[in-house]
């Protein structure tokens, strides 16, 4: 039998792949396609180099031991686990944590200029949720110069000719396109249901139109922006997973979000202050008197309660975030403890981030990237006064639910198609768009790491998924495109026709509000019905928007009204979510339900499948299984959570070492039944 | 001070080829805490109404971080190029002035406050801006590297293709071809890198053209304009020193 081309369909076409998203997902994704030999088209709704990846400050962990602390890929993953409360399926956190110190060092290969120690090695930083120093960071600026080498070897590849089988170059293929200012809008499935291409549009000149592809690939980031304001880019809607989960793509644990403790807050944008700044030593206080008048930096220290180190002399100012935010949320709303202000003559809420101990010199080395931005944006100088911070949104632990293949080593098994694949065949998903390595909670610095994990498993997953794909995209039927098309320029058409009475922003920001308010730190089951049917009232009103713009050119405001529509959706996946889990788990806080959470009944993840009612009120189902076929076989998928390497245990971080049982030297806690568990896992 | 106002005129296009919809329009907008350029255009894009209550299409901007990291916000606030999201309103705007907003002019418009700004990103594809990998596989950690070093390629690498520079340089203009100094400095910083520089002549040749390194007039105005405060005339003299002794000595050395 003729062996099947791979570069090429039935028809003489240059069998390409499409990726949507250029953050560090995105782009790690297709660096390994590019490197598997497979042609991607990469669509983006910024240069992919403005992407919000950029944004990350702090760090990305990887457990090299520079320091000699006895850190370890086991330690990592214990402490990942037991950070997310034991909610992440284990063997891609496996993976992850195994492939962090060869990540790291690529991104120094790639030309990375992270900090260095004398000796000239990379010089690492502690984060939330351990002990070791296992953050690698290029000053506070690490997200920026990790997208900036991705982006890099991307541009390169947008320069090479793709190659045939037999290794000549085809004229006028690169192996990277790029579509950058385009707006991802929709899959195309066929018959089967498998993905074949997408739809977007042009943000410029607002054409609509389709694109064929043999594996699709979302990594479009977070939806930060369905909270109002948070710490995330104001592109992060969320809109692409919407998109696919209306499609039939399960949206899985979406009523985890996290709040990080320290942001500045701002009118536009709550701007975060990382962790990296209690990393390096910072120190979160409030005065003693909470009708303290003196500016921070002339408050004696007898008169601060540092609140953090008294409740958890373990971890102190670097326990994981969901416990610092409630900390936080309670001294300033419920003891109503926080910044006295004098102009405002009340207790605002904000608690003190001090940094001022430390010398500038290092400071100006490690943070300088974090502290022009509250001094810009504040007008205070963080090297002499403490800063002013408070919580704020900023990531999602949840998001479009993807599959892995385990190992015989507890690990992935690189290059299966089933690894990252949601449960549209074809149709694959990386990065904060993803549910898969952080559970309940994200540790700090896990995230840029899981990202590029992600990608480089995602990329050789689609390689192989192509591969094994029976018929190319490329010989697909036209009319499947031609419908899609049509599909999504008659759904933009109404938009622009709208002209009722709402404001989309207007609509937006009480949308904002009422997630802020009762979907964030502090949940309660009747305020939560109170969102549900805010959220459907709003959804109403959505339907009444007048669309302020007629122009047929860079149109961002019938644009917007989009977007807001699936803000809605997702809104309403994340709120239920939230309301259905009665128990308190990681970023997830029922206080009606105790404190501790419930694995008898909730040990589970949220698999959430869009139902469409034929009407404009679409429900949710939520499942505790599901099945989806992926090149001809079908996969039986269920909530349990793969928890085979670490055993579940409370999570106390009171006591220092707690978060691994292997790493219990570190602090003082006897070696408990929780240490014989891991070391039976450990191999 | 509920009712404090802040005027914004805008200079407004409504797409590259409609040179006769040009004009300002201003607007008014309620004054908050903390406000900047960006968040003040948020306020006209929710309700735009112009002062003589002309109801009219919201303007058009680039933004995404809001913390002046990701480069997409660059436009004229009051002549000055710079980042819209950290030009703070109270700052601009003590007694009350009007805030003026324009695109900038030394690239294509697109609409309103957007410009077309591609051909930064052509450049670096130019310049090589890369290291040349041979693969993202395990290969053990990377050249080891002093601090001095790391010192020297970390400014140099935060520069966030926001146009400043070009805007600012007398030298880019419709006459010149000029690079312009962000994909010049782009090339100090990948010839510092120990295994970037293995490929620095590579580079160094594609500036040895009439649109490369002889093109800076030494005017400054780059480094002046800088969000990054990007050592970029410094990064030009290297550069130039190196294609110079490239140009005089490269053959020799191959
Ligand atoms: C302020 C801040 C600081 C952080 N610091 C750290 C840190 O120190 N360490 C850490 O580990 N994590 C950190 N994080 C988290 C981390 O930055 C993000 O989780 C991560 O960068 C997400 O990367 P991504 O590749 O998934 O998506 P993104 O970087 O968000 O990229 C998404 C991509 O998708 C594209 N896209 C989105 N929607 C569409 C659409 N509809 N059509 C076409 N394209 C689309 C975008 O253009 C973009 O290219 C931080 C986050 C914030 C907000
Ligand atoms: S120094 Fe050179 S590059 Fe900079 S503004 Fe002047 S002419 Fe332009
Ligand atoms: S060198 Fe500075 S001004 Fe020029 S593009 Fe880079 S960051 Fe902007
Ligand atoms: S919005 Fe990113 S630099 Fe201003």
């Amino acid at each position: 039998m003729a062996k099947k081309s791979v570069t090429k369909s039935e028809s003489g076409k240059t069998r390409r792949v499409i990726v949507v998203g250029g953050g560090l997902a995105g782009l790690t994704t297709v660096i390994k396609l590019c490197e598997a030999g497979v042609p991607v088209d990469l669509f983006s709704l910024v240069p992919v180099k403005r992407s919000h990846s950029v944004c990350a400050q702090g760090g990305i962990n990887a457990s090299v031991n520079t320091k000699g602390e006895g850190d370890s890929p086991q330690v990592h993953l214990e402490e990942t686990v037991y950070g997310g409360d034991f909610l992440a399926n284990q063997p891609p956190v496996k993976g992850m944590a195994d492939a962090a110190p060869g990540i790291v060092f690529m991104l120094d290969r790639m030309g990375v200029p992270f900090n260095r120690t004398p000796e000239g090695l990379l010089d690492f930083r502690r984060f939330g949720g351990t002990l070791f120093h296992r953050t690698a960071f290029a000053g506070a600026t690490t997200g920026q110069q990790l997208l900036y080498a991705l982006d890099e070897q991307v541009r390169r590849y947008e320069t090479l000719d793709v190659e045939d089988d037999k290794g000549t170059a085809i004229r006028g293929e690169k192996m990277v396109r790029k579509f950058e200012f385009w707006d991802f809008l929709s899959i195309v499935k066929d018959e089967e249901g498998r993905a074949r291409g997408i739809v977007a549009q042009d943000i410029k000149s607002m054409a609509i139109k389709a694109f064929r592809g043999d594996a699709v690939c979302v990594a479009t980031g977070g939806p930060g922006i369905i909270f109002g304001r948070s710490t995330n880019s104001v592109i992060n809607t969320g809109t692409a997973a919407a998109a696919v989960y209306q499609q039939g793509a399960c949206y899985a644990n979406g009523e985890f979000i996290q709040v990080h403790p320290t942001a500045i807050p701002g009118a536009d944008k709550l701007r975060l202050i990382s962790e990296s700044a209690r990393g390096e030593g910072g120190r979160v206080w409030v005065p003693k008197d909470p009708r303290e008048k003196r500016r921070g930096r002339d408050v004696p220290q007898g008169d601060r309660e540092y609140f953090l180190e008294d409740k958890y002399p373990g971890y102190g100012n670097l326990v994981p975030r969901d416990i610092a935010s409630r900390e936080l949320f309670l001294k300033c709303f419920h003891e109503k403890k926080g910044v006295f202000n004098a102009k405002s003559q009340k207790n605002e809420n904000e608690v003190y981030l001090d940094l001022t101990h430390i010398p500038k010199e290092m400071l100006r080395k490690k943070l300088a990237g974090i502290l022009e931005i509250y001094e810009k944006f504040v007008g205070e100088d963080p090297y002499e006064n403490p800063m002013r911070v408070f919580p704020a949104v900023h990531y999602s632990m949840g998001g479009l639910w993807v599959d892995f293949e385990r190992a015989d080593n507890g690990s992935l098994v690189m290059g299966s198609p089933k690894n990252q694949s949601t449960n549209i065949e074809g149709l694959y998903a990386c990065g904060e768009v993803d549910y898969q390595y952080h559970g309940a909670n994200r540790l700090g610095a896990n995230s840029l790491l899981s990202c590029i994990y992600a990608g480089l498993v995602t990329g050789p997953a689609m390689a192989s998924y192509r591969q094994g794909l029976g018929k190319s995209s490329f010989d697909s039927s036209s009319t499947l495109f031609e419908a899609a098309e049509k599909r999504e320029q008659k759904k933009w058409e109404r938009i622009t026709a709208m002209s009722g009475s709402e404001n989309a922003f207007q609509i937006h920001e009480e949308l904002g509000q009422t997630m802020l308010i009762d979907v964030t730190i502090e949940r309660h089951n009747d305020r939560l019905d109170a969102v549900l049917s805010k959220i459907e009232s709003l959804t109403d009103r959505s339907r009444k928007i007048a669309v302020l713009d007629s122009s047929g050119h860079a149109n961002d405001n019938a644009r917007f009204v989009r977007h807001l529509e699936n803000m809605l959706v997702i809104a309403r996946v994340i709120a239920q979510g939230a309301r259905n889990r009665d128990e308190s788990r990681g970023a997830h806080f029922k206080p009606a339900f105790g404190k501790d959470r419930n694995d008898a009944e909730w040990q589970r993840s949220t698999l959430a499948l869009h139902r469409d009612n034929g009407d404009n009120n679409p429900g949710i189902n939520f499942v505790r299984a599901f099945d989806y076929s992926l090149l001809g076989k079908t996969q039986n998928i269920t909530d349990a959570v793969d928890l085979s390497l670490v055993t579940p245990r409370a999570r106390r971080y009171e006591t220092a070492g707690a978060a691994s049982a292997v790493a219990q030297h570190k602090g003082d806690e006897p070696k408990g039944a929780a240490s014989k568990e891991s070391a039976a896992s450990a191999e | 001070m509920a009712d404090k106002k802040i005027r914004l005129k805008v200079l407004r296009q409504d797409s590259p080829d409609a040179g006769a919809s040009k004009r300002w329009e201003e607007f008014d907008v309620d004054w908050h805490p903390q406000m900047n350029v960006i968040s003040a255009l948020m306020e006209v894009r929710k309700y735009p109404k112009t002062v003589d209550g002309k109801s009219v299409a919201p303007v058009v901007w680039e933004s995404s971080c809001l913390e002046e990291v990701c480069g997409a916000c660059t436009m004229l606030v009051n002549g000055k190029v710079r980042q819209a999201c950290t030009a703070l309103i109270d700052q601009l705007s003590p007694n009350g002035e009007p805030v003026t907003l324009a695109p900038m002019t030394k690239f294509p418009l697109v609409r309103d406050l957007v410009v077309d700004r591609s051909r930064m990103f052509n450049d670096l594809k130019k310049v090589h801006a890369w290291v040349q990998l041979d693969g993202v596989h395990e290969l053990g950690p990377g050249p080891r590297q002093s601090q001095e070093n790391q010192e020297e390629a970390y400014p140099l690498s935060r520069c966030m293709t926001c146009g400043c520079c070009l805007e600012a340089c007398p030298q880019i203009n419709d006459s010149s071809n000029f690079i312009g100094p962000s994909a010049i400095n782009q090339v100090r910083l990948f010839n510092l890198h120990p295994s970037g520089k293995m490929h620095a002549a590579e580079r160094l040749e594609t500036l040895m053209g009439d649109d490369g390194v002889v093109g800076c007039g030494k005017a400054q105005n780059c480094v002046e304009v800088c969000p990054k405060e990007i050592p970029l005339v410094d990064s030009i003299a290297r550069v130039s020193r190196d294609v110079t002794k490239h140009m005089l000595f490269g053959w020799l050395l191959k």
